[in-house]
Formats: C-alpha cells, structure tokens, sequence
C-alpha cells in the first residue's frame, strides 16, 4: 500500500454536496408544489450518481482523491479534519448508495405521491444520502462517525415519518436509542485509538500500525482486539446483528422505499464498510475477534431467520431477512474476507431492494395491507411486481446463476481460508450453521413468494399493477439481482486489489458445479412450494404439532420482552425511586431537614429571650456553674 | 484602535449594564404602557451595547499573548490590600461573549412578562453587572463581592416574577449558594492573610498573582480547596449539591432560567478553573477524583430522572445536571483537550440549553402548562416550532455537526487519558442523553394532537428573531470550533502550567513531603502515553 497516491480533488466533497443541496431545494420549493419536492431529489440523487461515476472513471487502482476541506476542531497534538477521500473501496459503496439512491428515489415519487408530507419526506430522504456519503467518504474516524450519527437521524425521522402514528414514533425513537449503544461504543473506540496511536485519521493509522507491527510491538494485538472490539460493538448496533438487532424489524414503520433504501440497501451495511475500512485494526488484532465476530454472525443470520419463518407480515419477513444477511456477510468480515463482505452488502442491496420495493408496490397496490394472509394470487394482477419479486425470491435464495449464490458461496468459502487460525478450526460447524440457515432463506422466501403471488386473492382491495416509475426500478434491480453475481465475482476483487487484503477471487465453479452447490437452496424453495402450494394442508398440522416452538418464533424468541423487563423497566423503576426516594426524600429532605433544624432550634433559642433580668441572671449563674464543675472534673 | 488606548474597555463592559438599570429608573413613568415599551427599548439598547463592547474586547484580544489583557488595575480599599483589577483571558472572554449575546436575547424574551417589566429588566441588568464582574475580577475580594452580588438580582428575578412556589424556590438558591459561599469567603480571607504573613510584603493583598506566591502546606490546601470547592459545586450544581437546580429553574421566569443555565452555572467551573486549581493545585489533586467520581455520577443520575419527569422544564434542568457533570469532569482531568472541551461545553450548553428554555417559554406563554401530559401531536399545528425544537434537541444530544458533540467529544476523549473507567461509564449518558430528550421530543411533539392543544398557534416573529442566533450558534459552533477552541486553548494550557509549576514549587517547599513521581512520560515506540497535565498524587484514587 505504499504505492498509494494521494490526488487533491474536489470530486469526494461535490457528491455529498449535491443530494445537501437537494435537501434543501426539496424542502424549500416543495412546499409551494409537493410534487416538485420529489423531481428535485430525484435529480440530485442522480445528479450525485453521475458525480460518482465521474469520480470513479479516471480512479486508478491504488489512487486517493482527497478533498481537505477545513480543520474541525484541534487541541495540541490532537486534530480532525473535514477531510473526505474517494478510494476504490468507497467509490463502491458511492456506486451502491446513488445508484440504488437514485432508483428509489425514483420509486419514492410514484409511491409518496398522495402524501402530504412530501417535501418532508424528500428532504429527509436526501440528507440521508448526504449521511450515507459523509460516512463512507469520511477521511478519519470521526467524519465517518458524523455520517454514522447523521444516518441513525435520518432513519429516526424517516421510521417516525407518519408521527401521528406515536408507535411509529416509539419504533424510531427506539432505533435511535439502540444505536447510540453503538455508537457509544464508536466512541470508545475513537478514544482508545487517540490513546494509542494518537490520530483517527484512516492512511496515518494505517501507516502508525505499520510501524507498530514492524516494530514487534507486544501490546498491538491486544490494543487492536479491544478497539476492534469497540468497533465491532458500533457495528452490532448500527448493523443489526446480535444483541443489539431488535430495532431493525421495528424499523419497518417506516414508508416501504425507506425500508428498502436505509433497512436493506445502504446504511444497515455501514458496520461491514467499518469493518472494511479500518480493515488494518481487524487485521491486526487477536484471533480471538474474529471468532467472536463470526460466531455472533452465525447466531444472528440463524435465529433471525428462524424467526422470518413465522412471521405473516411481508415486511417483516423482509426485515428478519435483512439480519440474517447482515449476519452473512459479518461472517466474511469477521474471517477477514473483506471484499467478500463488500461482494454480499452489492448483491443484497440489489435483491433485497428489489424485494423491499416488490413488497412496497404490493402494499401500494393492495391499499396498505401488509399481511400475506390477506394477499395471495396476485402474479396475474401484479405481473412485473411478481417477476421481480420471483427473481429476487431465487438470488436471495443462493440459486446459481443469480447473484446471491456467488456472493454467499464465496463466504461459506472464505471461512475456510481465513487468516485467522480460530475461525479455520471452526469453520465446520459455521459453514454448517451458515448451510442451514441459507436453506431457511430460501425457504421462508418461497413461502412469502407463494403466499404473497401464488393462489388465489384472499384481500378485500382491488389490487393494481404499479405505475412505470415505480415498475422501472423493480426492472432495473431484478436485472442486476440476475446479473450482479457473475459480473462482479471477479471483476470486484481485481477492481479493490490495491485498497483491501486478500481481495483475490475464490475460484469458481463450473455451471454444472455451481447448479450442484446449489442444492439446499433449491431444496428450501422446493420445501417451500410444496408446503404451501400443494400440501398446504401440512403448515397447519405443524402448527398444532409444535404449539410452543412456533409461538416462540412468532414472539420473535420474546427478546423485546426480555429487554424491556429486564434492562428498560428496572431502569425506568429505578430512575422514578432516584428521583422520588432519593432526590426529593433523601437528599431534599436532608436539605430541607437542615434548614428546619436551624429553624427549631432558633425558636427554641428565641423563647429564652425573655427580656427579665432575672432570666438572664439565671443563664449566667448557671453557664458559670457549669464551667466551673467541668473545669473541677478534669 | 490608537483612539481606545487607555479606554478602560473592562470596567465599561461590566458598569454600562448597571447604568442601564440605573437610567430605567431614572426616567418617570417606567411602568405605563408606552414606559414599559421603553424600558424593554432601553434594556435592549444597553444590552446590545455591552455585546459591541465585548466583541471589541475579543477584537483586541490576541489568544496568543501570555497573561491577562486589558488589564485595569486601581488601588480601591487601602487598608486592607482590596485592589480594584480586571483582566481577561480566553476563558473568561468566551464566557463574557456568552454572556453578551445571551443578554439580549433574554430581554427579547421578556415580551411574557407583563408586571413591573421595568424592574425585572433593571434585575436583568444588574445581574449582568454582576456577571461579568465575576469574569473579569482578578482580585478575590472583588471577585467575591461580584460573585455574592450575582444573588440579589436572581433571588428578585425568581421571587417576584417566578412560579407557584417562587418564594420557597428563591429562598432555597440563596441559601444554598450562600452557605457555600461563606466557607469561599473564609477561604480567601486565610489565603490572603497568609500570604501577607509569608511574604513580608508591606501590604496586605488579594490579587490573584499575588497570592499565587503564597505558600501552603498540603493540609491547607486540602481545606481551602474544599472551601473554595463546595461554593463553585453548588452553584454548578455538582451532585448531591444540586437540589436547588430543579425548583430554580420550574420557578423562574424563561429569561430567569436562560440566564440560570446559560450563565450562573458555569460560574462554579470558572472560578474552580481560575482560582481553586491554581491556588491549591496539590489539595485539587486529592479531590479530583472524588469530583471526577460525582461528576459521572451526576451524568447519569441527572440523565436518569430528567427521563421520568413529568414537566418539560424539570426535564431540562435535570439534563443539565448531566451536562454539567461533562463539564466538571473534563475540568478535573486536567488534560489540555479535556478542559478546553469543558469550557467549549459550558459555552455549547448556554446556547442550547438557553435556548429550549426559550422554546419551553414560548409554549408556557400560549398554554400556561408545562406538563408533558398536557401537550402531544403539536408537530402538526406548529411546524415551525417543532422544527427549532428538534434542532436544539439534536444539539442538547450533541449530535455531530451541532455545537454540542464538539465539547462533549474533547471532554470524553481528553478525559479517558486520566480516568478511563469513569469515562467509560460516563458514555451511558450519550446514550441516556437521547433517551430522556426523545421521549420529551416524542411525547410533546409527535401522536394525535391534544384536543386541548388544537388552536395552538407557531411560534412568533419575536420569538423567532430571540431563537435564531442560537440556531445559527449552533450550527456554527458545530461545523467551525476551531475559532473558539483557539480562543481558549492556550488560556487552557497556561493556567495548567501554572498550576503544575505551583504544585511543584509547594512541593519542593514542603521537606517532609514524599518523593516526587516521575513526570513527563515521554511517548514510548508508536503507543502513545499520556497523562493528565494537573499533578497528581499518589494517595488519589
């Protein structure tokens, strides 16, 4: 990485600034005219599209296009810089979030078109954008953490956008909350690196744990376990993986193109791109992490998918998928596969776009209805909603040729290949965790596809096929679901060669092979039609064969009940006995308790001020009695 | 400029105010329509004054240059060594300049106020007399006479313009601060004489240079470091001092509260940071943990119950006790960066602290509730209001690229080098900081809208006109620091040397004390080790 070159540009700062602009315009012209709001942010969106594709075009292998724009704030040795940098690896995730970003918003005009909110709506939705960029454009650790911040503020307004609703609101507020647990351990992470190193800025970390390493110096792996382990703390909040996952599902209060943009797409992946970019501190720490890293992720794509099973909600459904794919790709992170990591955040943000936006044009066309229950035949009514949703249904499966098979293929491959000794001896049982829980993906798909498309309509609406700006994107995506595999298989690892460790290709499989290696997708779909297609009559039967076992996964293993009994509640209990016991009793009251002693005493005091001589005459003698007997005893 | 030299710029930024509540009274008919108009003109027009006056100060301030400037020095009460000496460095400068843009804005506000307006300006105006007095004295004696002089002008303000419970409220703040007080005041009394007795000079003296001569064995310090202390840890308030806080502030009129959190708070951690650290920098050391240990506590504790209040105003006078718990904290780390990020926070937390006092004031005005329970749905009918309201909620919860994440950052990350676990358990408050301000965001603004709540009107040109430098302010302050970091920054680093250095020299003075530990742990390899720049000792925590 020495053969990096640093090019001063104005590219990296020009693409956040366009959907910044956007926000504003939204909002401000918007108002005369909602439907404004919504071109207006398309645009910028795009506009921010093309500003990234500039970029990129003449982006050598191991350039850096850096935008120094001012200097934040400083103290002695201490100093962060608003500095943004454009490097292959962040000109990917640029590509991902204005592209999709531009898609979505497209989605979004037809979608939110009756809405009055909408200048709103679109105002949030660019400065979104805006975050998402700062995030992974950001030169050091702290301009990332004000995109990391400003996303989490963009999900919170946008999952509470209908705030009439208060439990949108709570779901919000609850996301925001969950993720500041993260990001406190961000925080942490950020002090200990100013601690130990002295700078957060990402080359001169990366060339000061350089020196470390050269230097044999024994504390680095411990100091990099603990602050890789901070981070990873941030990532588990703002990535949705175990324990720190109940927000997401909630998050779905949001309108659908949120859902699918910010919940699925872009900002769910940031804790993998934080992986990704400070890739040299996971590198560079114990063992140990990784096998924490890879073992929360398996447990995390198992039980959410389990969960996804059980549950009649189509977005939810989507939403306990999304954590379970986030817990796939954490496996490639954790196993230092980084690019693998980056190859699964493309490929799901392609089919779980598709299939957010899918859902989202269901609801728009069923007139709000989200459960699957209450859908059902609707690939007559809905044709190109039902392709897509088809197509995606088989890449999120993991079916060869569609895109999700390469991308989970090459994780399950780069456990075994790791770095990391720990994981290479576990990778066994992962792989095998792993292998099951993609079985379940395709299966608990199927049934969504199944009971969302296939039957007959068991709704009350009249459902409608979407209009073209809502079909193009759901086009596009399904496309690139289809193609997004093959293409990038070998060009993303050759393309991020110079800017991550290991970015080599796994080898692939010949077609037949790879049809082969597609078996237990193929079985949890086959699993799936029949179960609810001809043997319907058997998920019922199930049912009632294992009354406790489905009432846990659709209580959603009651882990928001454990939360909320066991940390929010005593919490809230305890915060009313600190503020009635021992703020106004305790403390108050010895306060005020002093003040009465005080009082008292002066009235008792004050009734010996009679004003007869003899009184005071009395006092005296006695006062002098006094003294002298005591002077006597000693 | 050559035309101000030897304009006492200090003594006209402190006085000017006092005349302004002077000539309020001194025209007739103050309390007519047409002279309550005037008076809210005139109070406005001495306020604005004192803000050109104080940007003039900042305009010859050089940050670079050592030492206190605009230094005024007048012999006053012979006899006893009372010296009449104003100076200022960049702290005190960023908390006058906070102080000046502050004062407007308060009397802007007092629109609500429809009693006796000319007295209550008159209180405002000397109050911030009184104010910048106690920023620019560097004499204790006179420092002591601002500091009591603070008391009357608020214990009126709260009293006859407050609450229900004005009466109950304003006798316990001065109480409570008063008995702090008095143990300060014997405090400078012994530090003064034995300085006198020390240095056989021929006079008697309470100037802050001075007495940084003076010499104390570590008990004394000991002693008048917790004398000093108990008076700056009420008044800031540090917990379990700080009962006083939540009935101040529900009784206080909205300017009382602005000028209650914006300013007098921070009164505590100034005169800690100038006097009580410097004077007593080896008694400081045996306390600082202990503060560091409250503070934290006061964080979440503070963070706790501001979550289960039930009025909004209860609320944010909790959450500044947290807040200010961030301050305390990064004051007693001692390290450059944690100090400097104090002051920065006591700057950030006036500004938006001020101003959602503001906002609760707008809401007060209209509805005459303050209970949470009695609002809810707003957003929808003031849209305007519920946008300022989240804006200044987002920088309370110090949001990055607002005011408040630049000071709580410098504090958190300065700190860790001196107490790692207390800073550590400090960061609950980031996460218990956007609890309680959520929930009193979500369960005003957001939901159906209240029935009682339906003819609700948004916020006010003049309402908008007090709250939009604050807006501006913290948006400012969050994207461009660097201009006051560097303002007060090298005040920072001067006043820890010369606390080090004094520690030093006692130290030496003392024979019978124990051996000196190693200082200056020079950087070892690439990890880094740095300590916190106060002296420390071995007996603390």
């Amino acid at each position: 990485m020495d053969t990096r070159q640093v090019i001063t540009s104005l590219d990296p700062a020009l693409i956040p600034l366009a959907p910044l602009v956007g926000a504003a315009a939204a909002y401000g012209l918007g108002r005369k005219n909602r439907v404004f709001s919504g071109v207006i942010a398309t645009f910028a969106a795009i506009v921010a599209f093309a500003l990234t594709l500039k970029g990129v075009f003449d982006l050598a292998p191991s350039a850096i296009k850096e935008a120094h724009l001012w200097r934040w704030f400083g103290v002695g040795q201490v100093a962060f810089d608003m500095t943004l940098r454009l490097d292959r690896l962040s000109s990917v995730m640029c590509l991902v979030i204005t592209g999709i970003g531009s898609l979505i918003h497209l989605y979004s005009t037809a979608y939110m078109a009756d809405d009055e909110g909408m200048p709103r709506f679109f105002a949030y939705l660019n400065l979104f954008l805006f975050s998402m960029l700062v995030l992974v454009l950001g030169g050091n650790l702290l301009v990332l953490f004000i995109g990391w911040e400003g996303v989490g503020l963009c999900s919170y307004l946008l999952i509470g956008f209908w705030f009439r609703n208060l439990n949108y609101c709570g779901a919000g507020r609850k996301a925001f909350v969950v993720n500041r647990i993260g990001d406190a351990g961000v925080l942490m992470g950020i002090f200990l690196l100013l601690k130990h190193f002295g700078t957060v800025d990402f080359l001169l970390l990366n060339d000061r744990l350089g020196e470390a390493a050269a230097l044999f110096d024994p504390k680095l792996a411990a100091v990099c376990t603990l602050i890789g382990f901070c981070l990873f703390i941030g990532a588990t909040g703002k990535s949705a993986q175990l324990p720190l996952f109940v927000w997401l599902p909630d998050a779905m209060a949001g309108p659908t193109p949120v859902s699918a943009l910010i919940h699925a797409a872009t900002m769910v992946t940031a804790g993998v791109y934080l992986f990704a970019r400070a890739h040299f501190v996971f590198d560079s720490a114990g063992a140990e992490l990784g096998l924490i890293v890879v073992v929360v992720a398996a447990l995390t794509a198992f039980i959410s998918a389990t969960i996804a099973v059980a549950q009649n909600d189509i977005k939810k459904v989507l939403a306990y998928s999304t954590v379970s794919q986030l817990g796939f790709m954490f496996l490639a992170a954790g196993a230092g596969a980084y690019w693998v990591a980056l190859f699964h955040v493309i490929t799901h943000a392609f089919f779980k776009a598709c299939l957010f936006l899918g859902a989202g044009s269901v609801i728009h066309g069923c007139h709000h209805e989200q459960d699957m229950r209450q859908m059902g035949g609707l690939r007559r009514l809905m044709p190109v909603t039902f392709i897509t949703y088809f197509i995606s249904t088989l890449a999120i499966a993991g079916i060869y040729p569609f895109s999700g098979f390469h991308s989970k293929h090459a994780i399950l491959a780069s456990l075994g290949q790791s770095p990391n000794s720990l994981i290479v001896a576990s990778a066994p049982i992962i792989v095998l965790i792993a292998s099951v829980t993609a079985g379940l993906t395709a299966f608990y798909m199927t049934r969504s596809l199944v009971l969302t498309f296939f039957g007959s309509y068991r709704g009350h609406a009249h459902p409608h096929e979407s209009p073209w700006k809502m079909t193009v994107p759901l086009i596009v995506l399904a496309v690139l679901a289809v193609i997004g595999g093959i293409g990038l298989e070998h060009s993303l690892p050759h393309y991020l060669e110079a800017v991550l460790p290991r970015a080599h290709a796994h080898e692939s499989l010949a077609p037949i092979d790879s049809l082969g290696a597609s078996w237990i997708g193929v079985l949890g779909v086959l699993i799936g039609v029949f179960l609810y297609g001809p043997l319907a009559s058997v998920p019922p039967a199930i049912a009632k064969a294992i009354p406790l076992l489905l009432r846990l996964l659709q209580g959603k293993y009651f882990i928001d009940e454990v939360y909320q009994t066991l940390i929010v509640r005593p919490l809230e209990g305890v915060s009313r006995v600190l503020w009635r016991g021992v703020d106004q009793g305790v403390i108050d009251g010895t306060v005020n308790g002093t003040a009465e002693v005080v009082e008292v005493s002066g009235e008792l005091v004050r009734t010996m001020q009679t004003g007869d001589v003899r009184h005071y005459a009395l006092y005296l003698f006695g006062a002098i009695a006094t003294m002298v007997a005591v002077y006597l005893v000693w | 400029m050559a035309l101000l030299d030897g304009f006492p710029l200090l003594s006209a930024l402190v006085w000017l105010p006092l005349l302004g509540a002077i000539v309020l009274y001194a025209i007739p008919g103050g309390d007519s329509p047409e002279g309550q108009l005037r008076s809210r003109g005139l109070a406005l027009g001495f306020t604005v004054m004192t803000l050109i006056l104080s940007l003039l100060a900042l305009s010859r301030f050089s940050s670079n240059q050592p030492g206190y400037q605009l230094v005024e020095s007048f012999r006053w009460i012979e006899a006893l060594g009372v010296r009449y000496e104003l100076g200022i460095d960049g702290v005190s400068l960023a908390l006058i300049l906070l102080t000046t843009i502050l004062m407007p804005l308060i009397v802007l506000s007092s629109h609500s106020i429809h009693e006796s307006v000319r007295g209550y300006l008159a209180c405002m105006l000397v109050l911030e007399t009184a104010m910048l007095g106690t920023l620019v004295a560097l004499d204790l004696f006179l420092f002591y006479l601002f500091w009591e002089f603070m008391l009357a002008p608020m214990y009126l303000i709260i009293g006859i313009w407050g609450g229900k419970r004005r009466v109950y409220a304003s006798m316990k703040f001065v109480l409570y601060t008063a008995v702090g007080s008095v143990l300060m005041f014997v405090a400078i009394l012994y530090t003064s004489w034995m300085a006198y007795d020390q240095a056989g000079v021929q006079l008697p003296s309470f100037l802050l240079g001075d007495l940084l001569h003076a010499r104390f064995t570590l008990q004394e310090q000991i002693w008048l470091f917790a004398a000093f202390a108990l008076a700056m840890c009420i008044k800031i308030p540090l917990f379990p001092l700080h009962t006083w806080l939540p009935d101040a502030h529900v009784e206080a009129p909205t300017g009382g509260s602005v000028v209650l959190a914006g300013v007098l708070l921070k009164m505590g951690l100034y005169g800690l940071f100038r006097f009580g650290y410097p004077l007593f920098p080896d008694g400081a050391a045996v306390f600082a943990p202990y503060l560091a240990a409250l503070a934290v506590i006061g964080i979440i504790y503070g963070a706790c119950i501001a979550w289960v209040q039930l009025d909004i105003k209860k609320l944010v006078a909790y959450s500044s006790v947290s807040h200010l718990g961030y301050c305390v904290l990064g004051l007693v780390a001692g390290t450059s960066l944690s100090v400097t990020g104090s002051t920065v926070q006591m700057i950030n937390h006036g500004i938006s602290t001020g101003a959602l006092f503001l906002l609760v004031g707008v809401l007060y005005d209209r509805t005459h509730t303050r209970l949470i329970a009695d609002y809810g749905g707003i957003a929808a009918k003031v849209p305007v209001f519920a946008t300022l309201f989240l804006l200044f909620t987002l920088s309370s919860i110090a949001l990055p690229l607002t005011n408040g994440f630049v000071g709580e950052f410098m504090i958190l990350s300065g700190s860790y080098e001196t107490y790692p676990m207390l800073t550590f358990f400090a960061l609950a408050g980031v996460v218990l900081g956007a609890v309680y301000m959520l929930t009193l965001y979500m369960k005003t603004m957001y939901g159906e809208v209240n029935p009682a709540r339906e003819g609700l009107t948004d916020i006010r040109l003049i309402e908008a006109v007090t709250l939009a430098p604050l807006l501006i302010l913290v948006f400012w302050l969050g994207l461009f620091p660097q201009p006051l970091v560097d303002l007060i920054e090298p005040s920072v680093v001067r006043s820890l040397q010369i606390t080090k250095e004094r520690s030093h020299v006692l130290r030496e003075s003392e024979l019978t004390r124990e051996a000196l530990i190693p200082e200056d742990m020079a950087p070892r390899g690439v990890l880094m080790q740095k300590q916190s720049e106060y002296p420390s000792r071995p007996m603390s925590l």
